[in-house]
């Protein structure tokens, strides 16, 4: 009797001690969610109440940063400019990552060196990129312009002009998809083999395969890189635009992107309220969007490899 | 399926007749693939290109495709208009803490997602996930004005503590990861006396090395490309980085100098190109980790 009361107590202790080693591992994450993510999350909610400058005490003012909101024409402006960028490039983003992703899965002699080739534009330090495209599309000595002459095709003002600003900034982010690829090549290499073999035995071809095989077993991936490509794309440009219109690119406000705009809010102006009333309708935003992206892709997104093990 | 065939040199014949033309077929793709490859390639080529041309060249009318001669003042010039030592060890310093912090952390919770038991583990790993949907953009502003209370704007703190505390990313990766790993390891161990802590200083870290190389990869690449935390945290004389120099002497001096402006942009390059060579499968092994096609 004793014997099985000391084993049982034993295997107690020992369930203890290993749900304290638990709490303890993850101790940081908890401490850190608090802190820098659950905490930063509910005091913002309560400054979107306020009226506050930083420097002197913040005063409350109901509702009154919604009102300013609504009368707001820059907020619209740069909703505007965000909706637009996100609407284009995340498909545009998708498909191009998706292409460059299968292209670069060929079986080629330089597979290694095309690979490369298609990363390493998404790993170029931000500003540097904004500074050297600047330079690209510069209207008198730019080389894109000079590729432009080169085909007897007028030459463009790019930054300089309201109307192609924005798509100059969509291209940039098409050249930086080589993260996206990764992920899309990590999960064309997970789709086995024999399934292809199969389908070529019974005489499919290659865009048979690609649309019966590749696309539907690779949903679960495009579903996720959608929903991320949204979540960055709401946030995107900041550095470049930034460094754009510190430079005099961009007129009109063309490339005036919600994200700069709250920046501006925040640490030019010291409207701290409004601008976290800013951050909260875009977090809003995404929210809903991801939410109706998860409730649409039930319909398109094939489960049977990849998602049955999250 | 049925067996017809009767001479089976005729089928092994075919057989690589077909394999010579698939891998014929296979090749031709290189049609495509060199021209976008190039495309991909051309703004980057472009940048070192005028970061070594001289004035006159740059400005030539058509452009010039090749620097002649070579000229390697631009690279001198341009580090020499600002305080470039300063802020290239301030962006080393800035990226070492913050990666050796995340590194640390995110595999010590990683491990406890993956390997202890205690009640509530799934809701809390669920919540972890969930963060990583979570526009780091609503988080800006309160931050602020939390690491100002601290006393922490103007140092170097806001941008390196929150690493110490893992990152979502970061954790799942780990806890992907180490589902790989056979937990015989730390069984062994366990009945050795060992204790958790032991279990993951001694036994994990050391069969962890492809998820802390790739998480401390993209946390190095991250940090080095890191501008607006350290535009609103860092006092951009004395603490300047990288990035935030950049974009000074972007404003101070403009599009006449063109040329220093690539070679700053390439030194800004360089150490990611060599990070990406010596260390270019685990960029694939961290994202195939993270269980896109990893099975």
């Amino acid at each position: 009797m004793s014997t099985k009361q000391t084993v049982a107590r034993r295997r107690s202790r020992l369930l203890w001690k290993e749900y304290r080693d638990g709490y303890l591992c993850i101790l940081p994450w908890i401490i850190g969610f608090i802190a820098f993510v659950a905490g930063p999350m509910i005091f913002s909610l309560v400054m979107v109440f306020t009226h506050w400058d930083i420097l002197n005490p913040p005063s409350f003012i109901g509702f009154g940063n919604f009102a300013t909101l609504f009368q707001d024409p820059l907020f619209w402006v740069t909703l505007y400019n965000t909706v637009f960028v996100t609407v284009i490039s995340v498909p545009l983003y998708t498909l191009f990552a998706l292409l460059l992703a299968v292209l670069a899965d060929l079986p080629t002699r330089w597979q290694a060196v095309y690979r490369v080739a298609f990363f390493i534009p998404s790993q170029t330090p931000t500003v540097a990129s904004a500074l050297l495209w600047s330079w690209i599309y510069n209207p008198q000595y730019g080389i894109a312009n000079a590729v432009l002459r080169f085909l007897h095709l007028p030459a463009l003002n790019w930054l300089f002009d309201p109307n192609l600003a924005k798509p100059s900034l969509i291209i940039i982010g098409m050249w930086g998809v080589g993260a996206t690829m990764v992920i899309f090549l990590a999960g064309l290499q997970g789709i086995p083999q024999e399934i292809y073999n199969a389908a070529s035995v019974d005489g499919a071809n290659l865009w048979h395969r690609f649309t019966a095989i590749t696309l539907p077993l690779l949903s679960p991936v495009i579903l996720f890189n959608i929903i991320i490509g949204i979540i960055g794309a709401f946030q995107s440009g900041f550095s470049i635009v930034y460094v754009w219109t510190s430079l005099g690119q961009g007129p009109d406000n063309s490339i005036l992107l919600y994200v700069l705009y709250l920046y501006d809010n925040a640490f030019q102006y010291f409207k701290m309220g409004y601008a976290s009333l800013l951050a909260w309708v875009l977090f809003l935003i995404v929210l809903l969007v991801t939410g109706v992206n998860f409730l649409v892709s039930k319909s398109w997104v094939y489960y049977e490899y990849g998602g049955a093990e999250k | 399926m049925i067996a017809v065939s009767p001479a089976t040199s005729e089928q092994a014949r075919s057989a690589a007749r077909s394999t010579a033309w698939r891998s014929l077929r296979i090749e031709l793709w290189n049609l495509v693939l060199i021209p976008v490859a190039l495309l991909m390639i051309v703004p980057i080529f472009w940048m070192f290109d005028s970061s070594l041309k001289t004035t006159l060249q740059q400005f030539a009318f058509p452009p010039v495709l090749l620097p002649q001669p070579v000229f390697v003042q631009n690279y001198i010039d341009g580090t020499g208009a600002l305080p470039f030592g300063l802020y290239t060890l301030n962006t080393i310093f800035l990226t070492g803490a913050s990666t050796l912090g995340l590194c640390l952390s995110s595999s010590i919770v990683g491990y406890g997602f993956a390997r202890l038991r205690f009640p509530g583990k799934g809701v809390l790993f669920t919540v972890c996930l969930s963060t990583l949907m979570l526009p780091s953009t609503v988080l800006l502003i309160p931050s602020f004005v939390i690491f100002r209370w601290l006393g922490w704007v103007g140092t170097f703190l806001p941008l390196i503590v929150p690493n110490y505390f893992g990152g979502a990313f970061s954790i799942f990766l780990f806890r992907q990861f180490l589902l790989g790993v056979p937990r015989e390891l730390d069984e062994a161990a366990r009945v050795d006396g060992a204790g958790s802590f032991r279990i993951w200083w001694q036994i994990i870290m050391p069969n962890a090395t492809p998820a802390i190389a790739a998480v401390g990869i993209f946390s190095l690449i991250d940090n080095w490309n890191a501008f607006l935390g350290p535009l609103i945290y860092l006092n951009t004389e004395t603490q300047g980085v990288i990035a935030v120099a950049l974009n000074l002497f972007a404003g101070r001096y403009g599009a006449l100098y063109t040329g220093q402006l690539m070679a700053l942009s390439s030194l800004a390059l360089i150490p990611v190109l060599i990070l990406f060579f010596f260390a270019q499968r685990y960029f694939m092994q961290g994202i195939a980790i993270s269980g896109f096609g990893g099975r």
